[in-house]
């Protein structure tokens, strides 16, 4: 089974993401911001990361960033879902090393078709 | 819905579109019917089948219309379109190498999702720059929908199920809320509403037609007479691309199901070619 972290503030998104996940066969775990989700990584790397952009202590863009060089870093599929969706955004989480990007609101189908996008369906 | 309501509406809307309603999809049906019943003023759905009974045709127009499935998304049954862009595309690109020129019809198009597909993948593999014209034509049954596909808007939802993200920048823009797919890729793409009952007489030399998710909404007779039209409409060699759950049996010898690409099949015009097939 492989497994999901999702990486998001809100307590809700993550059940709610996690309880998707899980009906498409992941193992989840949850990280309240990037540096909850960094030491999570450095625990066990997952193979999909779910993470929001703005949270406290380390946002999305920093957490994706120090992953990237991280060891094994370079190996998770890490798929952007967050309110911030202007190409700006967009363009920047691309070029720090992102697979996907969900724009919130998200449901079932969308993270379905993500998961096609990133080949892990 | 009263029983007999129900069966002069499917009476009606066959007659019209060709579409079989099925009682066990009432629900569905009246569901559909509840945008006409606004649009026109109706309260019910008896006073509507009523008005219907004493044949306005605007009002007809828009309950057939309504009863479409509209239903779509970018890059819709994914494999279709990576088995049409690795395996029938290259073959079709060599044979059409001296003219160079590629005729392509999206018979069901709805809200433009499937033809803009092709104008992306075409896109993508630098058709145009290469030299080739390629005439895309889209048609849906209903007029509303495709001034939708027309306009090429779509909102967040819409653009983010079937499209990757570097797509979506690719080969669309921002606009508020939505997505507007690019002007280069829009004017690729000719829309017109078109009844697949109708003649077929303005579609000629077509080198693939996408007739995908819409035969099945028909009755056997229906989707044979639409498959021996597309076949009138397709070169010799022409290629015809069908939905996951759809085939072209009921004109077995004419489509021949093309290797590695499920649901697509070549079409074989002359009784030699079809001879060598059988060969």
């Amino acid at each position: 089974m492989k497994h999901c972290l999702v990486v998001d503030d809100s307590r809700v998104i993550r059940k709610v993401a996690c309880r998707i996940l899980s009906d498409l066969h992941f193992q989840t775990g949850e990280a309240e911001d990037g540096l909850v989700a960094l030491a999570a990584c450095r625990v066990q790397m997952p193979e999909l990361i779910l993470l929001d952009w703005n949270m406290p202590n380390m946002n999305g863009i920093e957490f994706l960033k120090t992953l990237r060089r991280e060891r094994g870093g370079d190996h998770p599929i890490v798929v952007f879902c967050t309110t911030e969706n202007d190409v700006a955004h967009i363009s920047e989480a691309l070029g720090a090393g992102a697979d996907e990007y969900i724009m919130k609101p998200f449901d079932r189908s969308i993270i379905e078709a993500k998961l096609v996008e990133v080949g892990l369906a | 819905m009263k029983a007999d309501d129900f069966s002069f509406l499917a009476q009606l809307v066959r007659r019209r579109s060709g579409l079989v309603l099925r009682s066990n999809k009432a629900h569905l049906i009246e569901g559909r019917l509840n945008t006409v019943l606004r649009r026109f003023g109706f309260r019910t759905v008896s006073a509507l089948i009523h008005e219907l009974r004493h044949g306005r045709d605007t009002l007809a127009r828009a309950v057939t219309e309504a009863m479409t499935t509209n239903e779509s998304s970018f890059f819709r049954d994914r494999s279709a379109f990576d088995k049409f862009r690795d395996v029938v595309l290259p073959q079709l690109l060599t044979r059409r190498a001296d003219s160079k020129r590629l005729r392509i019809w999206s018979a069901a198009c709805a809200a433009g999702q499937e033809p803009y597909s092709i104008a992306m993948l075409l896109d993508d593999e630098k058709l145009l720059a290469k030299g080739w014209t390629i005439d895309l034509i889209a048609t849906d049954l209903s007029s509303e929908i495709i001034a939708r596909a027309e306009a090429g808007v779509y909102s967040h939802y819409e653009v983010q199920r079937g499209l990757a993200i570097r797509k979506l920048v690719a080969h669309f823009t921002q606009e508020g809320g939505n997505w507007r797919i690019h002007e280069n890729l829009r004017r690729m793409v000719s829309f017109r509403a078109f009844n697949l009952l109708d003649s077929f007489g303005w579609l000629d030399d077509l080198d693939v037609v996408f007739c995908r998710n819409v035969l099945l909404y028909f009755d056997q007779k229906t989707k044979a007479s639409i498959l021996e039209k597309i076949a009138e409409t397709l070169t010799p060699d022409g290629v015809l691309v069908l939905g996951h759950t759809e085939t072209a049996d009921a004109l077995g010898g004419t489509f021949v199901p093309i290797p590695d690409a499920p649901h697509q099949y070549r079409h074989v015009n002359a009784p030699q070619q079809r001879l060598a097939v059988a060969g």
